[in-house]
């Protein structure tokens, strides 16, 4: 089906299946019971998951395929938020222009970042691309703020003139005047389930990217990409010239930065320049590294593990602690309280960086390796899965 | 996020809404859902109020927010009925009564703005869609914010903004459901500015470092045209980038430029090194033109002034609020606070508490948590008993008067909270500004947003 | 002209700070072949070796003065550091006063121990892992180290003064012959620049001549010789994993009065220790302290007035504009070594 083999059909499906599935996924708990904390069930953060899943899709391309790691592809999904929030300054809220505009810009900007980057690789590469990104960054906090309002970040004000939208569309992001803000909340025996158009709008957009990664990474191009990886001089001694290959690659994982730039405005029209900051071009990184790099899946696993602890971790506050641990005798349910309230609340940040460690030493392909080897408990025999992109292979130490 | 008047549009969505319903057992619109029972975003439920708690958490102000997560918890055991009371006691409306809001027993949910406009807005989106948060506050940074503010109006809730300084929370960014009881650039230069005078003469020449971005440039002018109105010229304004660590070579060139006071348009951090760096030049120690070199911090805070040690001795700046003021609602916040946590609370706190009790007793004597109802009995209200004398909250811009507090970086401090001294009170009238002046101008609050 | 030697002076000291960090960066890179992003942690661990040792100074004891009240109007406690107590006052307060340097003391064995623990506990196991693994981990780690900081010393910055005879600047104007007050420079700083100079002489000094120096520099050339010959040369590249971390915690202790620490201190330096090791050149340290003090003094020049008004926003991008040009000009950077984290 869509030229894909048997296997990658049930893959693709299994997807969409979870996806669709992701308002009663992450809203595990009842309302009102104590785990309620842990329910990430709401439009904000399925969106981001999605969103930031499409992004560390995007940066697999390039990474996971070429092994050239860009520091700064924040840079693009920053170009992609604020050319989204300016269609819908000057054109229409209706989405599809922003996003249109959003993976154009996003596409040309990665275009000469790529031209200039490529040039060099390893190390080199890395440093060239954060150093622009940075550069972006920065010029956008302070020089640029015409164009990006600075430190506020980019809005939609309502002085702005939608020049299509007539007097009577709606004031937000629409979907030909489907408000992408509205929800379903759907109450079942003490659950409530929240389906947004926003959240499924991304949803649907994260799977047409995840199955255009699909085609890439079983394409000739994909199997091209491989090569630059493993080894690109004994490419280039047969004749081919890598550098096309991986240009192609870096400006299609910007293009899907930028859409994902798109889609953060389309949620939230308003575009930060923070968004475009090291630390953001890190995290896709990081995102990807964790979930596994090179795999399909891996990268959107992730970035909703990180995106999750970032939300629902801050949250757990002391006074949330105290209510969990209240059986408990007081001096025992104080030092209890003392030690988590050091890890969850506004100690979130200690338990990513466990986690990020704990992950990379013990789970050396990541979560997706985590979750084959839970999965292998249960078979009998552990039968090596066929699919190669789940094996990222380990390259030589270069430094040695 | 609806808007309340019907559309053609917004017909045909709540009948495909209504007609997916026979699909499911209870399906609600969101907004249809909410309608039905008050007509507004979020309204509580089961005798509880949910507040929604947004402040930094990570990054450079994270003590900042956990002072101002100190205070919030502080005010709801005083709005529930706890504790002493604190300045519900000393406020001039009576209509809380230590009940709840209400009768809503009051709970807060927390998040962390980590000082980013998208994770402070992710975070209040969580607070707003998972915890049903009826009114968000906090924050640190103008931003942040902006940007939050932007956010609850869209969304239909109150923003009762935390530590924001910038002339555009209230000027050109205001919006109908964001309040400000946070002092602002415009007052701050406006309140120093007479000292500043008195102390220094009207034959003055400054020099500006101020931080790249739009608060530090709301400061700049501000202070720059208040202190050009009094006959000071300006040498040279120069902007630092926001990541600077080092002002060295910021500040080498100030002593050859011909000018005798320096200002600093910096906070937190960026205030902290540029001070210190200025200090270690011997600036203080020089003169120039015949006359003493002076330095100027026009926003102050105390945990900030903190972290440059000695360096703030003899400085001047201004301040919303400080913990040594002698009237009752002070005295009275500092004791509960102090018995509660074993030191004296920093202006963050103080702002945010005193938003969480204006937000409660608007509730209260309004009879609704209804954000339209609620922003209707914050506009124009006057007060007393919170700690800066006779306040209102201007219906024009949503922007608190007061009196505005100039300091002074204490020379012989006696303990390690009294690093600033209050030096004048400086009364509301010369604080105040049109609605339309033009540094706040270019801007409009729109219509107040219930959710639904 | 004065203008132009004081920003060389301001080049000078910051670039003094990029070279040490990146100096242990690029030991550790060219010796482990490891990319370690905690390295900036290591740095603000050793500036917070300085606030430790004041605040163990300044351990008090506490006596009621119910003559003085405190803000809640209940007796004040009045604190006399114990040192006072022991040494007298002045004496006390003398030592008090010069903690910081006497934290540079303090901080090479605890730094060195902080360093052996990380390789032996932590990065020995991803030698052969992928770089990417090696970022996540060490990434991870300094999360992790700055979060600690946070929990025992808050997210304010501290303020830990230099001694009291380093107050104030130094005026070249009036050794030079010019006008007073043209040409002033802070004595602290000048101390860290010859701090600075005599820490990356020695380290050289020890690389060149030095027996342990020598098989090092055989091991960065080439691991696996140096391995065949019958020297443990892993045991070797621990000690200098030891000897980078406490390079860049010293870097911290002297750096500690010019700005106040914070527990973000070490994410501020990461990504420009990063982009000077780069820009000198992977595997040479001569590289890496060149570019640390064109860079240093790059950034003082583009922060001056004359020029910001030229280009408006220079002096926010100098750095990464510098660094891609040198590395378009120059394939490997500065003075880099063919073949290094190339692929």
């Amino acid at each position: 089906m869509l030229g894909l083999n048997k296997k990658d059909t049930m893959f693709l499906l299994i997807v969409i299946a979870l996806t669709m599935a992701t308002p009663f996924l992450m809203q595990p708990f009842s309302e009102g019971s104590a785990l309620a904390q842990f329910n990430g069930g709401y439009p904000d953060l399925m969106a981001k998951v999605a969103i930031f899943g499409i992004f560390a899709i995007g940066f697999n391309i390039l990474f996971g395929l070429t092994g050239y790691l860009s520091f700064g592809h924040a840079a693009f999904l920053g170009v992609g938020s604020y050319s989204a929030v300016w269609m819908f300054k000057i054109l229409s809220l209706n989405v599809f222009p922003a996003i249109i505009l959003a993976v154009i810009m996003a596409g040309l900007f990665s275009l000469v970042i790529g031209y200039i980057s490529l040039r060099r690789s390893g190390i080199y590469f890395s440093i060239l691309t954060l150093a622009m990104a940075e550069m972006s960054f920065r010029l956008a906090y302070s020089v640029f703020t015409p164009l990006t309002n600075g430190e506020t970040g980019l809005q939609v004000r309502p002085s702005d003139v939608q020049l299509l939208d007539g007097p009577n569309a709606p004031e937000y992001p629409n979907i030909f005047g489907l408000l992408i803000s509205d929800s379903y909340k759907w109450e079942v025996a003490g659950h409530v389930f929240t389906f947004n158009v926003g959240f499924y709008f991304c949803a649907v957009i994260a799977i047409i990217a995840f199955y255009i990664s699909l085609r890439i990474f079983r394409s000739p191009f994909g199997m091209m990409l491989r090569a630059v990886k493993s080894n690109q001089n004994r490419m280039s001694y047969t004749g081919l010239n890598p550098r096309p290959y991986t240009l192609a690659a870096f400006v299609i994982s910007g293009m899907y930065a930028g859409l994902a730039g798109g889609l953060l405005a389309v949620m939230d029209p308003l575009a930060g320049a923070e968004r475009m900051q090291w630390t953001a071009s890190g995290e896709v990184v990081i995102m990807t590294i964790l979930g596994g790099a090179g795999t399909l899946l891996g990268p959107v696993l992730g970035a909703g593990a990180i995106k999750y602890l970032e939300n629902i971790f801050s949250k757990i506050n002391e006074t949330v602690l105290h209510d969990w641990f209240a059986f408990l005798p007081d001096s025992i349910e104080d030092v209890v309280v003392f030690i988590l309230s050091r890890f969850t609340g506004h100690g979130w940040a200690l338990t990513l960086g466990l986690m990020f460690m704990l992950v990379v030493t013990f789970l050396p392909g990541g979560l997706v390796e985590g979750g084959k080897r839970f999965f292998g408990m249960f078979k009998r025999k552990p039968k090596e899965p066929d699919d190669a992109e789940h094996h990222p292979e380990t390259p030589p130490h270069v430094a040695e | 996020m609806t808007k309340s008047n019907l559309t053609r549009r917004g017909l045909i969505k709540t009948g495909a809404a209504a007609s997916a319903g026979l699909a499911m057992p209870t399906l609600f619109t969101g907004n249809v859902w909410a309608a039905a029972h008050s007509g507004y975003r979020n309204a509580p439920t089961n005798g509880t109020v949910t507040l929604g708690f947004n402040v930094p958490q990570s990054g450079p102000y994270a003590d900042e927010g956990a002072d101002e997560l100190r205070a919030y918890e502080l005010a709801v055991e005083h709005l529930n009925g706890g504790g002493d009371g604190g300045m519900m006691n000393t406020f001039s409306s009576s209509a809380l009564t230590g009940a709840g809001i209400l009768g809503n027993k009051v709970q807060f949910v927390t998040g962390d703005t980590q000082t980013k406009s998208d994770a402070a807005r992710a975070s209040a989106k969580s607070m707003i869609e998972k915890d049903g948060a009826v009114m968000i506050t906090g924050g640190s940074s103008s931003g942040v914010a902006i940007a939050v503010q932007g956010m609850c109006q869209e969304a239909g809730v109150i923003f009762m903004a935390g530590l924001t300084h910038s002339n555009d929370t209230t000027g050109k960014d205001k919006k109908a459901n964001g309040f400000r009881h946070f002092f602002n650039a415009y007052m701050s230069a406006a309140a120093l500015a007479p000292v500043l005078k008195k102390l220094y003469g009207t034959d003055r020449t400054a020099y500006h470092l101020t931080a790249d971005y739009s608060w530090g440039w709301t400061q700049e002018e501000s202070i720059a045209a208040a202190t050009e109105a009094m006959g000071w010229k300006t040498a040279e304004k120069v902007r630092t980038p926001l990541a600077t660590t080092d002002f060295s070579s910021y500040i080498a060139p100030v002593l050859n430029s011909g000018a005798d006071v320096l200002v600093l348009n910096h906070y937190g951090g960026n205030m902290v090194n540029s001070l210190t760096n200025a200090v270690q030049f011997g600036l203080r120690d020089k003169q120039v033109n015949g006359k003493n070199f002076e330095i100027v911090v026009p926003l102050y805070s105390r945990l900030m002034a903190k972290g440059a040690g000695a360096n703030v001795k003899g400085i001047f700046g201004s301040t919303n609020w400080h913990w040594s003021l002698t009237d009752a609602g002070s005295k009275a916040f500092v004791k509960s606070f102090g018995t509660k946590y074993g030191f004296p609370p920093s202006q963050a706190a103080h702002t945010v508490y005193c938003q969480t009790l204006l937000y409660a007793d608007a509730c209260q004597r309004a009879g609704t948590h209804n954000p339209c109802a609620v922003a209707e009995a914050l506009e124009g209200f006057k007060f007393d008993g919170l700690g800066n004398g006779p306040t209102e909250y201007r219906a024009e811009d949503h922007q608190c008067f007061k009196d505005v507090l100039v300091v002074k970086g204490k020379e012989n401090p006696e303990n390690e909270f009294d690093l600033l001294e209050i030096v004048e009170v400086t009364p509301r009238a010369q604080v105040e500004y049109a609605p339309d002046h033009p540094m706040f101008a270019g801007g409009e609050l729109g219509k107040c947003n219930p959710g639904a | 002209m004065d203008q132009i030697f004081l920003q060389v002076l301001n080049g000078l000291d910051k670039g003094s700070a990029y070279a040490l960090i990146a100096l242990g960066l690029t030991l550790i890179f060219g010796t482990l072949g490891v990319v370690n992003f905690a390295h900036g942690a290591l740095f603000m661990i050793g500036a917070f070796c300085a606030v430790t040792l004041q605040k163990i100074l300044t351990l008090s004891k506490i006596t009621i003065d119910p003559t003085k009240t405190d803000f809640l109007g209940n007796p004040a406690k009045i604190k006399t550091p114990y040192v006072e107590g022991w040494f007298g006052p002045d004496m006390g307060a003398m030592i008090i006063d010069w903690s910081v340097p006497m934290a540079v003391l303090f901080s090479i064995p605890v730094m060195i121990l902080v360093g052996f623990i990380m390789e032996r506990g932590l990065i020995k196991h991803f030698y052969h892992r992928p770089h990417a693994d090696q970022i996540l981990v060490t990434f991870g780690l300094a999360i992790v180290l700055q979060e600690v900081v946070k929990q025992f010393y808050g997210a304010n910055p501290i303020p830990t003064p230099a001694p009291a005879a380093f107050k104030g600047s130094f005026d070249f104007g009036v050794m030079l012959g010019i006008d007073a007050n043209k040409v002033i420079y802070p004595y602290w700083r000048m101390v860290y620049f010859l701090f600075s100079a005599v820490v990356i002489s020695a380290v050289f000094a020890f690389l060149r001549f030095t027996t342990f120096g020598m098989v090092v520099r055989a091991g960065m050339a080439d691991r696996e010789t140096v391995g065949l010959l019958g020297i443990n040369i892993d045991k070797r590249f621990t000690i200098m994993f030891g000897i980078a971390a406490a390079v860049a915690g010293m870097a911290g202790v002297m750096y500690a009065p010019i700005n106040s620490p914070n527990y973000h201190m070490g994410m501020d330096f990461l990504v420009l220790s990063f982009v000077v090791v780069v820009v000198g050149g992977m595997g040479s340290l001569p590289g890496a302290v060149l570019a640390g003090f064109l860079l240093g003094i790059l950034e003082s020049f583009s922060s001056m007035n004359e020029v910001k008004s030229l280009i408006p926003g220079i002096d926010q991008i100098i750095i990464y504009l510098v660094a891609i040009i040198i590395l378009l000009a120059r394939p490997r950077g500065l003075m880099g070594k063919r073949g290094v984290m190339e692929d």
